[in-house]
Parts: C-alpha cells; structure tokens; sequence
C-alpha cells in the first residue's frame, strides 16, 4: 500500500482540505523572503497564507523580539490574560503502530498496561483533588487492547470528576466519534507527526497510522460527528519544522473555513532531548500560528523547561497541562520525558505573577 | 433630575456595563469600582469554575451580574445556558451570545431571536448582542427582549463605531433601550455612541488591554457621563457644508 491508501474499515470522507494543503505545500520555499516582507506581513491585521509564510521564514529570525510583542498584543486582545489548564491521562501505552520516533512503539520492550476502571477512578480522584476541571485522555494507538468501547467506559467514569474531556487517541470513524462525544467528550487532538507524506511514509513502519490520509481527516470527521473543537500539530523535529507548523497552520484554517463553529487549536511538541528544532525556532513558530490564526488556541508542552513555558504563555500560549505525568501508572516507562514537573499550584502561582488568570473550566457541556 | 436607567425591572445609576471575560480575578474588583460599573456581565461557563478561585468572590456585592450565553452556537444551547445560570442563583438577567464562526465571534441573528423570544417567555431580562439590523431588532421587540446590543465593531477589535449609521437607526426607530456592545476601544468611541442617543455601552476588551485597566474603566465612566450628558442637552446643528450666511434665498422676499 501507499501512505495515501485506506485500510479496510477506514470511513473515506468527501473533502478537498488535503489537496488543497499540498498545493500550497509544494509552492512553500521559505528561503525567498526579505525583512521588508516580514515587516509587511506584521503589519497586517489578517495576515494572508503569503504573510504567514514569511512569518515562518529565515528572514523573520531576526525580528523575533518584534514579532513577540505583536503576538502578545493579539493574544491579550483576543485571549485577555487567560490560561487554561489541564492534564493528561493515560489510559494506556499499548500500540499496534511501529512508528521509528516514539517512546510507545509496537516494537519497544516496555512494561505494556492499561487502566481498569477501578485505577482509573483512583487516578481521576488524585487529578481531581489538584482543582482541575480537564483532563485529556491519552492510549497508545491500539485498537484491540484499547477499544472504543474501553475508552467510552473511561470517559463516562470520568465525567463524575471532570467537566471537560479532551482525547488524543487513535483516529477514529465518525459513528466511533459520535459514541464517545455522547458519553462526554468534546475536543480532539490528532497530530500528523509530519506533513511531509515520503518522510511520513519513512517513520510509519507498520500499523495503521501508516494511512497518512486517514489520519489527516481525523479533525474533520471529528467535527462532522459533534465534536466542538480540534487540535492539530505536528511533532518538531521529525521533519523541516517550517513546512510542517506552514502544513498545520493550513489544515486548521482550511479545516476552520470548512467548519466555522469548530474551535481550533494547536500543539507544537518538540523532539527532545536532541532537538535540532531550537528553542528561538519553536517560538517563532508560536508566533507566525498566533498572528495566522489569532483566536486559535495553543499549548504549550511539558517537554519544553520551565522558563521557556513561562515565556509561551506570555506572548503566545493560551493553554498549559500542571501536575503531568506520561505514563500510565508510576511502573511504566513515559512515552516522553518532561521538563516541567510543576505542580497545579505552583503553575497556577506561577499564572498569577506574571499577571494572567488561570482558567480551570471555559465550557459548559 | 435624576437620570435613572431603567434595564428589566430594575434601575441603575451608571451606563457603563463591563465585560468580565478578559481580566485577571483581582483586577475585576478594581475595574468595577473605578468605573463605577453597576452591572457586570459573566460567561457562565467560567462561573463557579473549580480551581483556587471563583470570579463571584471578586465581583462587589452591590453589582448586578449578566450571565452571558458565551459558547452557545445555537437557540437550544443559549436556553440550556440561561436556565442553568438562573437555577445558579444569577438571577433574571440574560445576555444571549449565540455565535457559529469562533475566528470573528459575530452573532447569529436568526438563533438570537429564537433563543429571546423562549426566554422572555420565561420571564428573563434578555439582552440579545445582534448585528445593527432594523429587522432584527425589531423582532426582538416581538420576542420581548429587555433592550438590544448591537455590535459597534468586531468583538475585541477596539475598532470603535464601524456600524454608527444602523447603530443611529436602531436609536431612532426602536422603543427599547440601545446598548452598544462588541468593538468600542477608546472612551470617545463610548461618548459618540452616548452622544447618538444610545442607553448605556459595553466594554471588556478596551479595559482589559489598557495599559492600565483601573484608570482606562474611570476614563470610559467620565466619557459615558459626558456622551449621555451631551445627548439631553441636545447637540447644536452641523453645517455640512461651511458657513451659512442668512437666508441669502429668500432674505429678499416681500412679507
């Protein structure tokens, strides 16, 4: 098969966001531009997909400081000084994908497990006892240990402890969509890892995940189901992290002009410890998705350290997770190492003395 | 005379109403007093949120909160929203946000009107935040709403009075109080809409990202007062087009 194939069971949906992404990839160099473009596209107040681009380029590198402080702008003026919290969960690290990059891997030896429904209400109490309203509920990518219908149970139980369920699970058909939204979750996270389809091909060894466009349209069958909001991101470091944040930025907006209702937000994970992704490249990358798509939400990610969050939610960031951990229980292996291990209290301390508002729930089910 | 503000069933000094979704927690409280602000309006769904804090604790006791429908994307929802916000305790007040498109938040008339006419029935004070349409608002007017809030400009454009000429219709045509919500950003924007006739106006985003919120929501009260205060005064005439001199057409005509 070609990454662009669907495996049998896979819903096909009718939709040109894809194609559309890939035209516009193909003619994305972000060599071509000057300062003078940069300064042009920050002075606009709808910065077009050229303008965004620029933002994304070499010649933006100079003029960070100066794209920070309009990023700031917006994300007060849009934003106000809030912040929302969460944290993850990991229902489970199993995984039928052997992907070269990640921690849960089919074909890493690591301690393989799943929550019962009685760890997982243990776990959901501790969460709930930190004063958060949101938890985003992860599994490895598998199918068969952890099925739609496991995690259907997961979501019920928690909604006894939380307002506001997220999930970051395996790509799903819209009926499946539907099933979890009905039992309580709203909001969908699916990264693309890269938006590059021959690098993709080249890190997607086997397993499902190898079908790029199943993948791709997970946010779209997501809203098509009731889901109200989604979230892409693609994982820095695997690729040319320019063209890959320029990649995301297109799916959500093209995904937004398709679907106005949706709430849109972004991640932007980085490889770590080695990234060759710098600190300065993932912030100009907050800041060119800030100034695209200004009402978007974006995460900041425990992967980065300390200060480095701190400076996110400052000028760009409208959303980090407190009290993380990425394993399943305190026996297995994370799928990534933190750099954050902040709890709830003190991020929310944190919030407070850089004068923004902590927000532990912006929804109503 | 007094100039008493009458909004459902309830009367009120200032004309200054403040958004509250924008703000750290401890500045509401200074905010709210600098601006001398009676009533504040709330997005439900941040209500009571959990967490170390809860906005109501920062919000002065003599202050009539708004719930808000923030996060409604249609009828049903805003119902949902403010029958909730009621058996909360916050009251008759609602304000009906009802909004499809989360890049520009601009409201859904047709859902608006479908949401104030089950409300009021209900026995809600409903404040609809709307495009300036004639249309529209007058079948809010039919659906009972308590008053109507166009917007001004983009929500949290700061952009000011873009739709001043239909904001100026609604002010003439219909018989409910005018409240201009979404878009002012300076206190003279405040005092032209006052200036035109409408009733009172909303901020959040034009305090929220003053440089100094406190002093920019006593600059809005003051340009509030001075915009209301020239509207019962009674503006003097504009010439269009310079000078007139006196009756040269007609100064000539035998009595």
């Amino acid at each position: 098969m070609t990454n662009f194939d669907y495996l049998p069971g896979m819903q096909k949906i009718e939709s040109d966001i894809l194609p559309k992404v890939h035209e516009y990839m193909r003619d994305f160099s972000s060599e071509n531009y000057t300062e003078e473009e940069v300064r042009a596209a920050l002075a606009c107040p709808a910065p077009s997909i050229a303008n965004f681009s620029a933002l994304l380029s070499p010649a933006a590198e100079p003029l960070l400081e100066e794209i920070a402080r309009a990023a700031q702008t917006v994300t007060r003026r849009w934003h106000g000084n809030n912040v929302g919290l969460y944290t993850p969960l990991y229902l489970a690290n199993y995984c039928d994908n052997h992907c070269a990059y990640c921690g849960f891997s089919c074909h890493k030896t690591i301690t393989r497990t799943k929550l019962s429904m009685h760890e997982l209400r243990q776990r959901a109490e501790e969460i709930a006892a930190s004063g958060l309203q949101e938890v985003l509920v992860l599994t490895g990518e598998s199918r068969s240990e952890s099925s739609v219908e496991y995690i259907a149970q997961a979501i019920t139980l928690l909604r006894d402890y939380f307002a506001v369920i997220s999930i970051e699970i395996y790509p799903l058909n819209c009926d499946e969509y539907v099933q979890l939204q009905q039992v309580g979750a709203d909001y969908v996270s699916v990264y693309q890892e890269t938006y590059d389809p021959v690098l993709y091909d080249k890190l997607h060894l086997e397993g499902p995940k190898r079908c790029y466009t199943y993948r791709f349209y997970a946010q779209e069958r997501a809203l098509l189901s009731g889901m109200r909001g989604v979230s892409f991101g693609a994982l820095l470091g695997l690729g040319d992290w320019r063209r890959d944040i320029f990649a995301a930025g297109l799916h959500a907006y093209f995904t937004q002009r398709k679907h106005p209702q949706a709430e849109i937000a972004f991640s932007l994970p980085r490889m770590r410890p080695h990234s060759h992704v710098t600190e300065r490249e993932l912030m100009q990358a907050m800041l060119a998705l800030r100034l695209f798509m200004p009402h978007a939400g974006i995460a900041i990610s425990t992967r980065e350290r300390p200060q480095l969050r701190d400076a996110a939610v400052r000028v760009a960031a409208t959303k980090m997770s407190a009290g993380v951990r990425t394993s399943v229980d305190e026996h297995n292996d994370p799928q990534f190492s933190i750099a954050d291990p902040r709890s709830v209290a003190e991020i929310h301390a944190m919030l407070r003395k850089n004068d923004l508002q902590p927000v532990y729930l912006d929804y109503i089910r | 005379m007094d100039d008493i503000f009458q909004l459902g069933g309830k009367t009120f000094n200032s004309r200054f109403i403040l958004g509250s979704g924008k703000f750290s927690l401890p500045l509401v409280q200074a905010v709210t007093e600098q601006g001398g602000a009676q009533m504040i309006t709330l997005a439900l769904r941040r209500a009571n949120a959990g967490g170390q804090e809860n906005i109501l604790d920062f919000i002065p006791p003599n202050v009539t909160i708004i719930p808000n429908t923030s996060g409604a994307r249609n009828a049903d929802e805003a119902v949902r929203i403010a029958r909730l916000a009621r058996a909360l305790g916050c009251g008759d007040f609602v304000k009906v946000e009802i909004m499809r498109d989360t890049r520009y938040l601009l409201p859904e008339n047709t859902e608006t009107i479908r949401a104030t006419e089950i409300l009021a029935a209900e026995g809600f004070a409903v404040l609809p935040y709307v495009y300036p349409d004639l249309a529209v608002a007058r079948a809010l007017v039919s659906a009972g709403a308590a008053a109507v809030m166009p917007l001004g400009a983009p929500i949290g454009s700061n952009k000011g009075l873009l739709t001043r000429d239909f904001i100026e219709i609604l002010v003439h045509e219909v018989e409910l109080p005018i409240i201009v919500d979404a878009g002012i950003g300076r206190p003279s924007q405040a005092c032209e809409a006052m200036e035109l006739g409408c009733a009172a106006v909303m901020c959040n985003t034009a305090v929220a990202s003053a440089g100094d919120p406190a002093a920019m929501s006593r600059a809005f009260k003051l340009a509030i007062e001075a915009g209301r205060a020239a509207y019962l005064a009674g503006p003097g005439r504009v010439l269009e087009r310079g000078a007139e001199a006196s009756s040269p057409l007609t100064g000539f005509l035998d009595d």
